[in-house]
């Protein structure tokens, strides 16, 4: 509206302006003063405004012209009566008339110039209209007859005030338009000048095809053959068929097969490793063991099998038969080869010897064992019975101490004491069954055992890897008070504190158990003396009972992986289960001796508080007064002891204020370095500071008071002492500052993002103001006509690549401005 | 037996011709660099240093008019040229990059008071003293050709400031009355006037561009939209304005240069407070432009300075002063965002830098990215009071800093007044006025 109305002025300046202002004041003045429309409006059933005076207008005219086209003068008079009566909105209307030529003042089109005028025409309108003469007398007779007053036009001034405001909220309102805009430039993380560039570069296809037409011909036939046909037009590497026989096979089934497939190969994988990793083991013991365990795994599936399929089992069973013939027919196992007899003869002297004899027979003895049957058990019974070890063998056996845990292969099992009462019974019973299946469940046992030793291994060399030390399970008490001064020494090393932590906890344990009341004296004195005396019987089970002690005790001290570490390797045997009980009062009264401790604090804090605080006389005034209210408000507080608290504030504060070493060893130099790699002890040492002690506090003589110590005036001038805008708190700046963005710690790509300047303008190029075309739309793409032949699918049109980035890159702008796009073109 | 070596690639290390940089394996690992904070505080002090030691802002000295420099315009598409026109009537046509005159015009009898060019860059308008507007042609006529007019037309009054339309073949100037004229028409096609005897400069809004804003000598700034028949609604302070300038990007902020020694930044949607005020100055404002991107803007002032002010910070980040350099009447920042350019008193049109350390010429990439570190590091600490002491620090011409100073005691005195006077009055009695809304006097509607 405001752009035709300016341009139109143009031409006939002085008077347009008149017009505009008067239209204007007629908009603005018009709404308060409907009187006479109104009155028009019971006059007519029109209800537009324009329309009532348009047809008003030709009702009059058209009466006045049947007279005569020699009164032209009257007639003109008579619309300027009108008009005056009425107001400005006629004269409008009768310069509007006289603007062209094309509109008539009568409703009768005046199209051809030279064309005439029938009579009939004029008539029929005449009908159209009925009484249209009485209507135009009755009109002119009520205007005549009208005695109110016509309101004043306001004063220049005031319209000209009411002008204003109203294109002064007009221009607002346009210009506020550009406020997203603004917000989005100045939230915009980098601003590339001048704006709105087009990418250099090689562009997409996508963006090149996007506004190509078929233009020649040629081109045009071609596109209408393949529209035809339903041939791909941008993505000719599948036809419909292929892409009919892709969709055969849903996504969702491939993903599924995929990952399965993907699962077995992973499994495969593992698989692989694994047994990678176990041939690689040169243990023969281990291999030994495995093969028990699998055998042992073999038959106990053969059991099942036996019940759920007998065919199978038959088979199997044949299988095993037929082994078992082989090893009863060959003299493998028999001790009777030239190792076995030479063997024998060192078996006398060498444990080892004897027990690879042992095996041998053991492994005869299990494969030549009938087992299927029940029925056959007791044959079986007899013929290992008759397979003894040679005699001297068993002597040899004899000799050996039965204290002794490597002979028997079992470590954890306890030997058996005389006076023990929880064993008794259940070795006699096994005694009273017979030897061999005993002997058949221990190896058993042992195996499980052995097995178990293996990973208890693994465990400790994986955790000696990560930096603990559970070789001290090792270790006897001798060795044990070494290690307490090494680790005295090592206490102050920071580095390792984790090892330090676990042999401080361990130390306590150890000093506890030293301190410990009279109930664990009597374990600890037999140790002492014992150790002394240097008696192999004792000193085993004195060992594992001080080990197992020290496990136990651990396990309820340290933290959860080492308790689970400590009860996976050694069970505990039922000679610390006999005297638990004892151990557990031991625990319990440390855990006493604990609470004590800080009992004492607490009375002392207590203690203080009567001394020291000011407010207590008046607490004590209160009780004198009121008792009651004492008691109430001791309820209140139960909980909460303030001046501990208090103190313990104070304390935390000292600690925390007191110069700690400074550790400036840089791995690496001088040295290896690298994953698992620690600088030498040496280097260490010479690289870690001691700080002098600072000045003694300024509230060290002031009980009641914390005097934080924390500024130091000479840095303070150095740092921020207030919270810069952005920021909303002192966290947040920290972390901002301590974020390096500098190449040393950060890969080229983070540093680019880092320090991407916020605004770039070009060298050498003309910055534009911003413009609307640009940034609130005008450019649209619907405008361009009819839409390209080649239709690019949407989800493809989604950049890849570098010039998406690129596109993100150069300024959020090309999205508002879309945006706005989209909206203008609603609208 | 399995012998295992260190295998080295020469692919890892050896680059494929002497000019690629040398590959340097890093770990990033930051157990290996230490103290990253102190670091970087570090390099971003010796960076704010040696900005302030590579500060050199002075670029060139454009000599050759015989009076006082009273106005100038940038051309719109050519960044190498500038035109000016001094107090004697004088139009000089500059080249920047050979800092020579290329053309010189004797365009007024009496000043040359304000000058455009057209927005295609063909011709320019003068308006001078002797009530006349002349519009010339930006093409140096040929050899032994005669300096030729394209237009003149004669005002009835003094013609004080001329601006053109951003797209069409439209100007503003203002005299007596703010007129619109068609290029084509000898006689203006809309005339404001507002009960106003006379305006001192006249802009239109290059973003919305039909609307405009003057300076008038009531001590108001008048907005207009040229498509209606009267002004919007003009905002009266308590000192004249002398110049305002649109910001180029955001279409409904502009500022103004005030008598008052400050520049007000106004939204013309609430013209009732400034959003931001620009005190530094120690004199009248006399001129200001706007960077192309927006983002800040030069003042010329009557203390013989040119400030740079960020668009919405209250205190200016740079300023310029030389020995020589005397009232500085008119200022311009070029079109790349890179130069200023300051007409003075003393008859030269000076040229510098934007920014004071920038490096001119052509940057290497590895120089792109030292410069861009540089920068963040200085942003990133520049709340530590070391840091910014050395940033802020400026050396200023010892007039200007006596200046100042009594400025600053003179206000606090006001200050401390008020104060008092609060104190003894009846509470309430006396209302809290913003520090912005000081100097606003009215807005009328």
């Amino acid at each position: 509206m405001p752009r035709n109305r300016f341009t139109a002025p143009l031409l006939h300046v002085g008077s347009c302006v008149n017009i505009m202002a008067k239209s204007k004041v007629k908009h603005a003045v018009g709404a308060p003063k409907p009187s006479s429309t109104s009155v028009k409006k019971n006059q007519l059933s029109y209800d537009d405004d324009e329309d009532e005076l348009f047809e008003d207008d030709t009702v009059i005219s058209a009466s006045e012209d049947e007279g005569g086209s020699d009164d032209e003068r009257k007639h003109r008079k008579l619309l300027e009566a009108i008009s005056s009566l009425d107001g400005k909105k006629r004269r409008k209307l009768a310069e509007r008339s006289e603007a062209s030529l094309q509109v008539s003042e009568f409703t009768v089109s005046a199209e051809g110039a030279g064309e005439k005028i029938r009579l009939s025409d004029l008539l029929g309108r005449m009908d159209q209209v009925p009484s249209a003469v009485s209507k135009t007398k009755k009109q002119l007779k009520h205007l005549q007859n009208r005695k109110d007053t016509v309101e004043l036009p306001l004063s220049r001034q005031q319209s000209e005030k009411i002008q204003r405001e109203a294109a002064y909220d007009k221009a607002t309102k346009t210009v506020s338009q550009w406020q997203p805009v603004v917000e989005q430039n100045k939230r915009a993380e980098q601003l590339i000048f001048p704006l709105n560039q087009e990418p250099s570069g090689p562009k997409r296809v996508e963006q090149v095809v996007v506004g190509w037409k078929a233009q020649t011909p040629l081109e045009q036939e071609i596109f209408r053959l393949l529209h035809k046909n339903m041939q791909p037009v941008h993505d000719p590497v599948l036809t419909p068929l292929e892409e009919a026989s892709l969709k055969a096979m849903s996504l969702e089934e491939a993903k599924i097969r995929r990952a399965e497939l993907q699962k077995a190969r992973a499994l495969q994988s593992y698989y692989e490793a694994k047994a990678r990793r176990e041939r690689k083991i040169k243990s023969k013991k281990y291999h030994k063991v495995l093969k028990k365990a699998k055998r042992k795994e073999f038959l106990r599936e053969f059991e099942e099998m036996r019940e759920s399929n007998p065919a199978a089992a038959l088979e199997e069973l044949k299988k095993m038969e037929l082994a078992r013939m082989q090893e009863r027919m060959s003299l493998k196992h028999q001790n009777s080869g030239k190792w076995a007899k030479s063997k024998a003869i060192m078996a006398k002297y060498d444990t080892e010897a004897r027990k690879a004899m042992q095996q041998q027979l053991e492994m005869n003895k299990e494969l030549t064992q009938k087992l299927v049957v029940p029925s056959e058990e007791e044959e079986e019974q007899e013929e290992v019975e008759v397979e003894v070890l040679p005699d001297f063998v068993n002597e040899a056996q004899s000799v050996t101490d039965p204290a002794n845990p490597w002979m028997t292969g079992r470590l954890t099992q306890e030997p058996s004491e005389p006076g023990d009462n929880g064993e008794e019974p259940m070795m006699g019973d096994k005694s009273q069954l017979g030897g061999v299946p005993e002997e058949e469940e221990e190896t058993l046992d042992d195996d499980e055992v052995l097995l178990r030793q293996f990973d208890e291994k693994r465990k400790l060399r994986q955790s000696e890897k990560e930096g603990l030390v559970p070789s001290l399970l090792l270790l006897d008490t001798d060795t044990l008070k070494e290690k307490e001064e090494l680790v005295v020494d090592s206490s102050e090393d920071e580095n390792e504190e984790d090892v330090s932590e676990f042999n401080s906890l361990f130390l306590k344990v150890v000093k506890d158990r030293c301190q410990a009341p009279v109930a664990e004296t009597t374990k600890v004195e037999p140790k002492g003396t014992e150790k002394e005396e240097a008696a192999l019987l004792e000193e085993g089970p004195t060992r594992v009972v001080t080990l197992e002690d020290m496990d136990g005790l651990l396990s309820q001290e340290a933290s959860g992986e080492d308790s689970e570490t400590a009860n996976q390797t050694v069970p505990p045997p039922p000679a610390v289960r006999s005297s638990g009980t004892t151990s557990q009062q031991g625990q319990k009264s440390k855990k006493n001796k604990r609470r004590k401790v800080i009992d004492c604090n607490n009375v002392l804090t207590k203690e203080a508080r009567a001394l020291e605080v000011p407010l207590l006389p008046t607490v004590i005034d209160e009780e004198e007064n009121d008792v009651d209210q004492k008691l109430i408000i001791k309820e209140a507080f139960a909980g909460d002891d303030v001046v501990s608290d208090f103190l313990k504030e104070k304390r935390q504060q000292e600690e925390a204020a007191k110069p700690k070493v400074v550790d400036l060893t840089l791995p690496g130099w001088g040295e290896w370095g690298g994953v698992g790699l620690k600088p030498s002890r040496n280097k260490r040492r010479r690289f870690r500071v001691k700080v002098a002690p600072p000045p003694p506090r300024q509230d060290e003589k002031l009980p009641t008071v914390i005097m934080s110590e924390k500024r130091d005036s000479s840095v303070a001038a150095h740092q921020v002492s207030q919270l810069p805008f952005p920021f909303e708190n002192p966290k947040q700046f920290e972390r901002s500052i301590c974020t390096p963005i500098g190449n040393t710690w950060n890969t080229p790509r983070t540093v680019q993002k880092f320090t991407a300047p916020k605004v770039i303008s070009q060298v050498g190029a003309v910055i534009e103001p911003i413009s609307r075309e640009d940034s609130l739309g005008g450019r649209t793409q619907s405008a361009t006509g009819k839409a390209p032949d080649i239709q690019l699918p949407t989800g493809g049109a989604k950049g890849k690549g570098p010039h998406k980035e690129r596109k993100l890159g150069r300024l959020n702008h090309s999205q508002p401005s879309k945006a706005k796009r989209t909206k203008a073109q609603a609208q | 037996m399995k012998v295992k070596v260190l295998c080295r690639n020469p692919d890892d290390y050896v680059r494929e011709t002497t000019k690629d940089v040398q590959r340097v394996p890093r770990n990033y690992d930051p157990s290996l660099h230490p103290f990253e904070v102190p670091r970087e505080y570090t390099r971003a002090l010796n960076a704010t240093k040696l900005e302030r030691v590579f500060a050199k802002p002075f670029v060139a000295s454009l000599d050759g008019h015989r009076d006082g420099v009273n106005c100038m315009a940038k051309h719109p598409s050519s960044l190498s040229t500038l035109l000016s026109g001094s107090c004697d009537g004088e139009v000089k046509v500059w080249n920047l990059p050979t800092r020579k005159c290329v053309r010189t015009l004797q365009a007024h009898e009496g000043f040359v008071r304000g000058m455009c060019v057209r927005f295609c860059g063909a011709s320019f308008f003068t308006v001078g003293d002797d009530r006349t507007i002349k519009q010339w042609k930006m093409d140096t006529p040929g050899y032994g050709e005669e300096e030729e007019l394209l237009n003149t037309i004669l005002g009835k009054t003094v013609l004080t400031g001329i601006d053109h339309h951003q797209k069409e073949s439209l100007f503003a100037t203002c005299g007596q009355q703010v007129d619109i004229w068609d290029e084509q028409r000898s006689s203006p096609i809309r005339t404001f006037t507002w009960g106003v005897d006379s305006f001192s400069c006249v802009r239109f809004n290059p973003v919305e561009t039909e609307l405009l804003a003057s300076c008038a000598s009531d001590r108001s700034i008048v907005l207009y939209d040229m498509r209606e028949a009267n002004p919007l609604k003009k905002v009266i302070m308590s000192l004249r304005s002398n110049t305002l300038c649109w910001n180029p990007m955001e279409a409904y902020y502009f500022t103004c240069s005030n008598e008052d020694y400050n520049l007000y930044t106004f939204d013309m949607r609430r013209l009732d407070t400034p959003v931001t005020v620009h005190k530094d100055h120690v004199s009248a404002v006399l001129d200001l432009d706007y960077s192309p991107t927006g983002r800040e803007f030069v003042s010329a002032s009557f203390d013989k300075t040119i400030r740079i002010f960020p668009k919405n910070m209250g205190h200016s980040r740079e300023v310029y002063h030389t020995k020589r350099m005397q009232h500085v009447i008119c200022v311009r920042w070029s079109l790349d965002s890179r130069y200023i350019m300051a007409g003075s008193d003393e008859m030269n049109i000076r040229l510098w830098k934007a920014n004071a350390s920038e490096k001119l010429g052509v940057l290497t990439p590895r120089e792109k990215a030292a410069q861009n570190y540089s920068q963040k590091l200085k942003s990133k600490f520049q709340h530590h009071p070391q840091i910014r002491r050395i940033a802020h620090h400026r050396h200023l011409p010892k007039g200007v800093y006596l200046q100042k100073k009594e400025l600053q005691v003179m206000t606090a005195a006001r200050r401390r007044k008020e104060r008092n006077v609060k104190k003894h009055s009846k509470p309430g009695s006396i209302p809290t006025v913003a520090e912005k809304e000081k100097n606003i006097v009215a807005v009328v509607k």
